[in-house]
């Protein structure tokens, strides 16, 4: 896969995050997890906020602890074995982590919604489309069937689903791949919420499929104005669609900014690892390189940079201090021991 | 968790060290063989340690308690009728005054042999018949699955109470009866798996050397299907031991004076709700304890061979 | 649906005329037919099998006469009991074990599914554990041992139940407890895995996501799925109901078809064997039928009448 920025969306990136208002705030959040081998922490310690009709992707490993987060502001963290274990999430002014299941549910589904990585199972198999896509909003909202039914059609519309009148009463396995996922983001929107999140949307998908998935989005973030929460490992993608990119690596935010930022002056080593990782059509003369060894065990983290032990950067102190956040600019931050006044001039690169 | 401002970060500590190695993590534990490591699952869950061990206890008690008995199976001692549970008779004695206690291990070598013998047999017609279906493919296993769906539709202890009938009523007409019905469940795993299996690459690669049919069902198709094979053969066995009993309890399994725990069961229902509890007591609990031997080390079996089902 | 009904139906027909086939043979291939004269004293029995089986001709003709009593629903005389056919054996006795069965399946199904659906939600809690101890032990309890035990404890110990006959409600409690604890339990544990595994399904999480109340996702989305493989061996456990109240009829001394059945084994009438086993085959067979129907009904992916989508 290669990807290719598109040079002219600058301007429009930086308009959404100076006038959306700011509509989360995921602060110091961390979940562990009891195993029968133990406790693992999948989240330590995680910043963000998210704007108004902003995408913001959050890109990393498998393990990373990216769909926790996403479970965590969803709400889908089961307890036991999982836990909340600090860290707040503000979503209208609300702390998600304190409020009671049923207020829970009044937001996290009807403003908040998700969507799932694979179309082949998230949808019920013994309910029509229409009954799954009608009964979030009739739990919800105190309307009439018909009206409920009026309100479907109009959503596989929007997502371009072809018949929505005669669609409403087939089954799942009545569907090819690509249309179930349009039915996943058709159920997702029928509530009219504020923030989507949408976890490795494309990946289940072919390649063609795909594409057509990621303009969807696109056109759905413009005609209804929803942030976008994406979470996913596919640079391709992120490249595409993101507006913002955060990085995460062993349950942290290691590097986040916007995606000029991000694809064109990374400072994390392991983000300018993943970047190397992938072909990219605009640095096509340099080699593939990718990041040698795996990533460190979450039952006992390390006590300094989780990445120290794969990074060719390494030095000493990251083995025994985790880094702290350097403010490259207004949008750009970093947890890396290079960005410290003494690391200055070490390496030459 | 650390804190980094609360820790003095020292400017020496700002130097290159050399990249590690890469190998951090070390595997601990030793990679065990498929079959060790099940034993070792099966080890961990003491419901299905403890049926193994009931169960061998069973098998050696039935054989050795009946040899040294001092009392016989079949010896009527009219005098001594219905006599509660005593030193002479530890279980106590039947309406004829044999002792319960001798009838009730010699029940358990009948209710054992049937059960083995039956799954045996269902193993060894399964593995052929199933085998052949699954790896043969095409046509052949059209037919042969066709048969065995018609076998399938047919009320198993039906068929089998319609041949007790017609047959003369013995330990191996039992076993016939159960087995004539009893096959087509394991025929149906051992065909899903060799199915499965066959396509695997590794049984391509053999094929690709040249190996012969034979050879490629015992080298590679076997061992791979022997987990749900040993599973279902475990729950065989207490069926049939069900069976069995069921029958001798309709009056078509054992004939008297020979003693099976369904025939003892019968035999004690005109007394149940008279004193003479050991006579109904005594059979039933090892019927139910050998049932729920071998029904919680199947299902340790197959949480054991079987790891991707755990629940 | 209607193919999948079309088939079901003549595999239906085909199992029964096998059972009846074999029925007929085996009991012809017993040394010395047991319709033979010598078995008989009474002559009007002897009148009776003569004219329905049509003793004086070749076994040819006497097969094709017993197929087509049997389409005309016909079992014809018994041989024991004078004046009796086992045609009005089947009419007094199959109501009362048809009670007896349903009111079993009932018990079963209903106690079953909430039993093992509780033990899911609470996956290793106290409630799974109760739950599942008592399932192994149901499984491992014969029906007739359980029975006899039933009757020691509650009629005999304590006296709240009668013991025997089918009159009342209060009649039916043991019969219906001793037969419905197998089939509740593996029902039970069945629910359970079956529910273990729908839980972790995305459609779950998706469930979940879209804010629906627990109530609504454990039984529109959770429930429903996962009864699929609880349907699918109904026809095991109806057969094990079936051949289960031979057994609880002769124990309670219930006047059902079962109480006849084993009557009938043990004084080797041999028509009444005959003719009960094809009508207890045709029912069963019905049964699985419906049973078939019943899944293809829940699970929308076996209508194949429907062309499959337009993948697009």
């Amino acid at each position: 896969m290669t990807i290719q920025i598109q040079q002219n969306d600058e301007q429009h990136q930086n308009l959404s995050i100076v006038i959306g208002k700011k509509i989360l705030e995921v602060q110091d959040l961390h979940v562990t997890f009891q195993t029968y081998g133990g406790e693992v922490h999948a989240v330590r310690g995680v910043t963000f906020d998210l704007h108004e009709g902003e995408t913001l992707a959050i890109v990393g490993e498998s393990g990373c602890g990216k769909s926790v987060t996403s479970n965590a502001i969803m709400g889908l963290i089961s307890q036991p074995p999982g836990k909340i274990s600090n860290g707040r999430i503000f979503f209208k002014g609300k702390d998600l982590t304190k409020l009671d299941k049923k207020a829970a549910r009044k937001i996290q589904g009807v403003d908040i919604s998700m969507i799932f990585q694979d179309p082949m199972t998230a949808l019920n198999p013994t309910l029509t489309i229409g009954e799954q896509l009608t009964d979030g909003l009739r739990t919800h909202r105190s309307i009439s069937k018909a009206e409920a039914d009026k309100k479907a059609i109009e959503m596989l519309n929007l997502v371009g689903i072809s018949n929505p009148r005669e669609r409403l009463k087939q089954y799942p396995h009545q569907f090819s791949g690509g249309m179930r996922q349009r039915i996943v983001i058709a159920i997702a929107l029928i509530c009219d919420p504020i923030l989507l999140i949408a976890d490795e949307p494309t990946t289940a998908l072919d390649v063609t499929i795909q594409a057509q998935i990621l303009e969807l989005f696109e056109e759905i973030q413009i005609k209804t104005g929803v942030s976008i929460i994406l979470i996913t490992h596919d640079l391709g993608v992120v490249a595409k669609i993101a507006d913002r990119i955060a990085v995460m690596y062993a349950g942290k935010i290691i590097e986040i900014g916007t995606k000029r930022e991000i694809f064109y002056t990374p400072t994390h080593p392991y983000t300018k690892g993943l970047l190397n990782s992938v072909p990219r059509l605009d640095l096509a003369e340099e080699e593939l390189e990718p990041i040698e060894g795996t990533p460190p065990d979450l039952f006992a983290p390390p006590k300094g940079c989780a990445f120290a032990a794969r990074c060719p950067y390494v030095m000493e102190v990251c083995d025994y201090v985790q880094p702290g956040t350097t403010y490259l600019t207004t949008s750009h931050y970093t947890d890396c021991w290079l960005q410290d006044e003494r690391a200055k001039g070490l390496f030459n690169d | 968790m650390t804190d980094f401002r609360e820790i003095e970060v020292k400017d020496e500590w700002f130097q290159p060290r050399a990249k590690s190695t890469g190998k951090a993590e070390v595997v601990v534990r030793p990679s065990l063989s498929y079959w060790a490591d099940a034993w070792r699952r099966l080890k961990q869950n003491k419901l299905a340690m403890f049926g193994l061990y009931f169960l061998i206890f069973l098998g050696l008690a039935a054989i050795l308690i009946p040899m040294f008995s001092s009392h016989s199976v079949t010896a009527t001692d009219l005098p001594n009728q219905n006599k509660a549970p005593s030193m002479q008779h530890w279980f106590g004695t039947d309406e004829m005054g044999r002792d319960v206690f001798t009838r009730t291990w010699y029940g358990a070598r009948i209710s054992l042999f049937v059960g083995l013998m039956a799954a045996l047999i269902d193993v060894t017609i399964g593995i052929i018949y199933g085998g052949i279906s699954g790896y043969k493919g095409g046509k052949v296993d059209l037919v042969m699955m066709r048969i065995i769906e018609i076998l399938y539709g047919l009320p198993h202890l039906l068929v089998v109470i319609l041949l007790l009938v017609v047959m003369e009523p013995s330990l191996t007409t039992i076993i016939i009866a159960l087995t004539i019905t009893g096959w087509v469940g394991m025929a149906r795993i051992v065909r899903g798996q060799v199915l499965q299996i066959k396509n695997y690459e590794f049984v391509t690669a053999s094929k690709s050397f040249g190996a012969g049919t034979l050879r490629i069902i015992r080298k590679n198709l076997l061992p791979n299907t022997m987990g749900p094979i040993i599973v279902q053969m475990t729950l065989t066995v207490p069926s049939a031991i069900f069976a069995e009993a069921f029958l001798s309890f309709l009056g078509l399994g054992i004939q008297a004076p020979f003693a099976s725990w369904g025939v003892m069961a019968n035999d004690a229902l005109p007394v149940i709700l008279s004193g003479y509890w050991w006579r109904l007591f005594f059979p039933a609990l090892f019927i139910a304890m050998t049932m729920f031997a071998f029904n919680v080390l199947g299902d340790g079996l197959q949480d054991a061979l079987d790891p991707k089902l755990r629940g | 649906m209607v193919n999948y009904v079309i088939k079901r139906f003549f595999m239906m027909i085909g199992t029964v005329l096998i059972i009846a086939t074999l029925t007929f043979f085996l009991m012809h291939a017993i040394p010395g037919s047991p319709l033979d004269s010598d078995r008989t004293t009474n002559p009007t029995i002897q009148a009776n099998l003569e004219k329905f089986y049509k003793l004086d001709q070749p076994l040819s003709s006497q097969y094709i006469s017993y197929l087509k009593s049997i389409v005309t629903f016909d079992f014809g005389p018994s041989i024991k009991k004078p004046n009796e056919s086992v045609n009005s054996l089947i009419g007094r006795g199959f109501p009362i074990s048809f009670e007896l069965g349903m009111v079993t399946i009932l018990v079963a199904v209903i106690s079953g599914v909430v039993l093992g659906t509780l033990a899911a939600l609470r996956h290793n809690g106290v409630i799974d554990y109760l739950a599942m101890t008592f399932a192994v032990i149901g499984i491992s309890l014969p029906n007739f041992i359980l029975a006899t035990l039933l009757i020691r404890i509650f009629a005999g110990e304590l006296g709240w139940f009668p013991a025997a006959t089918w009159q009342s409600p209060m009649h039916m409690v043991l019969p219906t407890l001793a037969l419905a604890t197998g089939p509740m339990a593996v029902i039970a544990r069945l629910t359970r895995a079956s529910m273990l595994e729908v839980l972790t399904q995305d459609y779950i999480k998706m469930a979940k996501a879209k804010g629906l109340t627990p109530w609504k996702i454990i039984v529109r989305y959770a429930l429903r799925n996962a009864m699929m493989p609880v349907v699918t061996i109904m026809g095991t456990m109806l057969a094990g109901i079936l051949t289960g109240t031979f057994v609880i009829e002769k124990i309670f001394a219930i006047p059902g078809m079962g109480k006849y059945f084993v009557e009938s084994i043990n004084n080797r009438d041999y028509p009444v064997i005959m003719g009960t086993t094809v009508f207890y085959s045709a029912f069963l067979v019905f049964m699985l039928f419906l049973v078939d129907i019943v899944y293809g009904v829940l699970d929308p992916r076996i209508k194949l009448h429907q062309k499959e989508g337009d993948p697009s």
